[in-house]
């Protein structure tokens, strides 16, 4: 199909209007037409997967038209090995979410579907967006649902969280648009791939490189620009948590992949260290912070936080690896082999897909309970397990693969990273691999304290068992987990080509090689 | 000298204005022997009197002639801002009924009024004279101070008619103080005769002093009429103690007008001392866009939080001249309009909710609104984020295309300035968001609003997206005008 990305960002938005109309009074209709549409969206992005070209770097399934003939922006849309796999993630989560807001959210169902209909799709537009207009319109547009779900349908706090989360991003981005206009007053065009090719001096480089990064790492988060997540996290309602964490902290990670290592190649290279300690802090020092939380939500929120300093550290580790040599082959920084630096980079969209399902499982274990007794604390529960053992062994699997166990996602990602961290200096490693018992230490203790022991509350007692809907999530997240656990190479076949393009790009610098 | 000839076949050019002169006589004498049955005629005559009139300008595009002796000047630029002041009027005019009758203010002097001022802005936008431009001027703000002053037994809008007339007299004087000196440095008050005068390079020092001199109180007069920082005193009161149709009305229709005024003595005349008014506008600019930003936080009554939002939507405005590029020049009008368009819409909401002579002006009105009204509540947010310039709607593109201006030219610290306080900004925004979104509502709203009303709001509401996915219309027409 020629239009099939036009499709899956148009139809959800479009779905999400007749969900509106449809409103709040016919509950059942909404339900149902929502359900359809995010399972007709996932069907269709599955063929994105079926006739994905791996062998190739170049952007497939491309459309272009133009559309803002003032400033050469194009209607420009194409996906890479590193986008498909991220658009499939979301289509994926959104049938989740919905499905886990069936009957759990009693209050304006068809505006809540609808959010989520509406989300999807933009968040779609910003993956598959080739011009950096049309990019940042979808990246922008996404924080309006966002900020509707978690005020909306929020917990107690929801208004203070939700402002937080909208200024905080937007205020990361918009640096991010200063510096995309100033490109184009350079280039004369929006287009990344022009951006890709744009000579830039390496001051030029470094604002560029800081705007971007305001933007990005605001967004995955990093440390110390986090202090957003716990609050949007822990306030919104789960289906709201699944989805920005499963995917809005995606778009960061994103946002490395494709803007600031090819744009910034040098200045990446130069600000690698600085980027990488502040990943060794979230991994470590979040960690720490998460173990004492009393909020399961909160808990998860921080260990996210933790996990996707992975995705940064797989990113910036391969200019401690690799560099450009001056015969334009790649060449080793100190023996390893170039193997290494596509582990960190693998390893980081491997980190991504592995986090949006164990963070989504995560999200709704907690949902699970808290629609129950309608609370987040970890003292109110203990010896859930004998009331509801179903949930518990799904819940136990979650918790593993969160805390990195050999055979889950979680594994997988964060060894390739640590792997390559490996190559490239031994402490990066040493440290990043301290969040296998870190993160082992907070999850099995959360777990420990909620689902083991005797029971102290007397409601615990009279707790229901997950109903089929909820066993269907966990079924298909488990397995989820599990494949990408078992089997990964198909994942990582898909982004091989884009993966080894990448590295080109940001390890060819764009300054004057006579320096 | 003047010598002044007077050509019949010039009045072709000026057909608009006479018919909307004529038109304004006839619904006079109409109103005032019309029957009580017959009187609210008089709205719809004034709609269609703007409508022949927005039609007659529209068949003038692309005409242009400098007629009248050199005081008027018809070019595509002054027909298209006449063609865009009819278009806002009659939706303001919807508004505007609304309102009036909601609170048993509805008098047909209000219209004539209305049309007076319109009038008046027209002779603006079409100034080649000092003297024209002035005349516009007066003609447009003397009906101005009427209209708010139209609820007469409200003591808010007293002292806000009060204020406006007193400041606007000042904000005149300082006006005719800097033409007075340009006339007597250039000897003309013909607009291509002061510009030729300025662009000749044998200027003495003492020549180029008081051309200087009059630069500045030009500026003064501008940006008083604009609202801008440090010439903003009278706004918030006068926003907040107008009727809100009046609010509405001063904050959109003679905007245009404004930059009109701005565009000809500053640009097409005095545009060879531009490197002499970017940096009085730019330190106008800044300073608009900060103080609106950060005062509009505390504010709790939503006219006067548009009041000073408003002045920091100025601020951007100016930023398109600082640059001195006609691109620039064609983003300020670009985004003018667009914030003429959010600024009805954003009026228009606050009327919609108005009932029995109930102002819903405090943004607690808005408690729990999504709830009773989803649709009205929808495009209230449209507006609000569109004004805080999120895309995908209008106000995105009118921040981006200044912005684009400004880093062109280099000023990259302006532009980042600029966008901290776009962000800032939102935070009130957001809040109005929060109090109809997140809020439980204590008290029922209901939106009992004719249809007319009704239709046009949510038009409104639609054009700022759809204008807002397909803005390169718009954008290249603005730039188009200069």
């Amino acid at each position: 199909m020629d239009s099939l990305l036009s499709l899956l960002i148009w139809f959800p938005i479009l779905g999400a209007v007749l969900v509106l109309l449809i409103g709040n009074n016919r509950i059942a209709i909404a339900r149902w037409v929502s359900v359809f549409i995010s399972i007709l969206v996932f069907v269709l992005s599955v063929n994105l997967f079926l006739d994905f070209d791996t062998s190739t770097s170049a952007m497939q399934f491309v459309e272009k038209a133009s559309w803002i003939g003032q400033f050469n922006v194009f209607y420009h849309l194409g996906i890479d090995g590193i986008s498909m796999p991220l658009i499939i993630l979301t289509t994926f989560s959104t049938v989740l979410v919905i499905i886990a807001g069936w009957e759990v959210i009693k209050n304006r169902v068809a505006d809540y579907m609808a959010a989520f209909l509406m989300m999807e799709g933009l968040i779609i537009g910003v993956f598959s967006s080739m011009d950096s207009m049309l990019f940042y319109v979808f990246w922008e547009a996404s924080l309006i649902p966002m900020l509707l779900i978690i005020g909306v349908w929020g917990g107690q706090n929801r208004v203070y969280a939700s402002i937080k989360f909208f200024l905080y991003t937007f205020l990361g981005s918009v640096f991010m648009l200063v510096s995309l206009i100033y490109m184009y007053n350079l280039s004369g065009s929006f287009a990344i791939a022009d951006m890709y090719t744009l000579p830039l001096t390496l001051t030029q480089q470094s604002w560029i490189f800081w705007a971007f990064f305001l933007a990005f790492a605001v967004k995955v988060p990093m440390f110390p620009v986090h202090t957003w997540l716990p609050d949007a996290h822990v306030q919104a309602p789960t289906g709201g948590s699944v989805i920005l964490a499963a995917i809005m902290l995606k778009m960061g990670g994103y946002g490395f992949f494709r803007f600031s290592l090819p744009i910034t190649p040098d200045a990446s290279s130069s600000f690698a260290t600085v980027v990488i300690i502040l990943s060794l802090i979230a991994i470590v020092y979040i960690g720490f912070v998460a173990l004492v939380q009393k909020d399961m939500k909160k808990l998860i929120a921080y260990s996210s936080i933790s996990h996707m300093g992975f995705v940064t550290l797989g990113v910036f580790v391969v200019f401690s690896i690799m560099k450009m040599g001056a015969d334009g082959q790649l060449v080793s920084i100190n023996g390893s082999s170039i193997e290494s630096a596509y582990l960190g980079l693998e390893g980081a969209m491997i980190q991504m897909i592995s986090h949006g399902f164990i963070s989504a499982a995560m999200f709704l274990v907690v949902g699970v309970l808290y629609d129950r007794l309608h609370s987040r604390e970890i003292s109110t529960y203990g010896g859930v397990i004998n009331s509801m053992p179903k949930f518990t062994g799904f819940a136990v699997l979650f918790a593993l693969a969160n805390a990195g166990l050999p055979g889950t996602s979680g594994f997988v990602g964060e060894f390739m990273v640590i792997l390559g961290a490996l190559q490239a200096n031994f402490w990066f490693a040493f440290l990043a691999a301290t969040t296998l018992i870190i993160g082992a230490a907070y999850t099995l203790w959360m777990v420990k304290r909620v689902f083991w022991g005797p029971i102290n509350n007397p409601d615990v007692s009279t707790l229901s068992d997950i109903n089929t809907r909820e066993l269907c999530i966990f079924a298909i997240l488990a397995t989820a987990v599990l494949l990408m656990g078992l089997y990964p190479q198909p994942v990582i076949e898909v982004m091989h080509a884009s993966v080894i393009n990448l590295l080109e790009q940001a390890l060819t610098t764009k300054l004057p090689v006579s320096l | 000298m003047m010598n002044f000839q007077f050509n019949v076949s010039e009045l072709i050019f000026v057909l608009p204005e006479l018919f909307l002169l004529s038109a304004i006589s006839i619904i006079l004498l109409f109103d005032l022997f019309a029957s009580e049955r017959l009187k609210p005629l008089t709205y719809y005559l004034t709609q269609l009197a703007l409508i022949i009139t927005g039609w007659l300008a529209f068949d003038l595009i692309g005409e242009s002639a400098i007629i009248f002796s050199g005081t008027f000047v018809l070019d595509t630029m002054g027909s298209t801002f006449k063609v865009f002041i009819m278009g806002f009027a009659i939706i303001a005019l919807v508004y505007t009924r609304h309102y009036l009758k909601a609170h048993e203010l509805l008098r047909n002097e209000y219209f004539i009024l209305a049309l007076m001022s319109i009038l008046g802005m027209m002779v603006m936008v079409s100034g080649h004279s000092l003297l024209t431009l002035y005349m516009g001027l007066e003609i447009m703000s003397l009906s101005l101070y009427a209209l708010i002053a139209s609820a007469r037994d409200r003591a808010v809008a007293i002292e806000a008619a009060l204020k406006y007339f007193v400041l606007g007299a000042i904000a005149s004087g300082l006006l005719l103080y800097g033409m007075s000196m340009i006339y007597g440095i250039t000897g003309s008050l013909d607009i291509a005769q002061i510009s030729n005068f300025a662009r000749a390079s044998t200027l003495a020092s003492q020549q180029t002093l008081i051309l200087n001199f009059g630069l500045v109180f030009l500026v003064i007069g501008v940006a008083f009429k604009l609202g801008a920082v440090p010439f903003h005193m009278w706004v918030p009161d006068v926003y907040q103690g107008s009727p809100t149709s009046v609010t509405m009305f001063l904050s959109t229709v003679p905007k245009i007008a404004a930059i009109a005024l701005l565009i000809r003595l500053l640009i097409d005349g005095l545009g060879d001392l531009q490197h002499y008014w970017s940096d009085l506008l730019m330190i106008i600019a800044v300073l608009s866009i900060a103080l609106g930003s950060l005062v509009a936080l505390m504010q709790s009554n939503i006219k006067r939080m548009l009041a000073y939002s408003t002045i920091s939507h100025i601020g951007f405005v100016l930023l398109g001249f600082v640059t001195g590029v006609v691109e620039g020049y064609g983003a300020a009008v670009f985004y003018v309009l667009v914030y003429i368009l959010m600024s009805l819409a954003a009026f228009g909401s606050i009327i919609v909710l108005n009932k029995n002579g109930f102002e819903a002006d405090q943004i607690s009105d808005y408690q729990g609104l999504s709830k009773h009204s989803p649709w009205f509540a929808l495009i209230i947010l449209v507006v609000m984020l569109s004004m805080a310039g999120v895309p995908p709607f209008i106000g995105f593109y009118s921040k981006l295309f200044i912005l684009q201006q400004v880093i062109a030219e280099g000023y990259i610290i302006l532009a980042v300035i600029a966008v901290v306080f776009a962000v800032i900004s939102a935070y009130y925004y957001l809040q109005i968001i929060k109090t109809m979104y997140f809020d439980d509502a204590d008290k029922e709203i209901t939106v009992s609003a004719p249809l007319d009303m009704r239709v046009v709001l949510s038009i409104n509401g639609i054009l700022i997206l759809l204008v807002g996915l397909m803005p390169s219309f718009w954008m290249s027409l603005s730039v188009s005008l200069f």
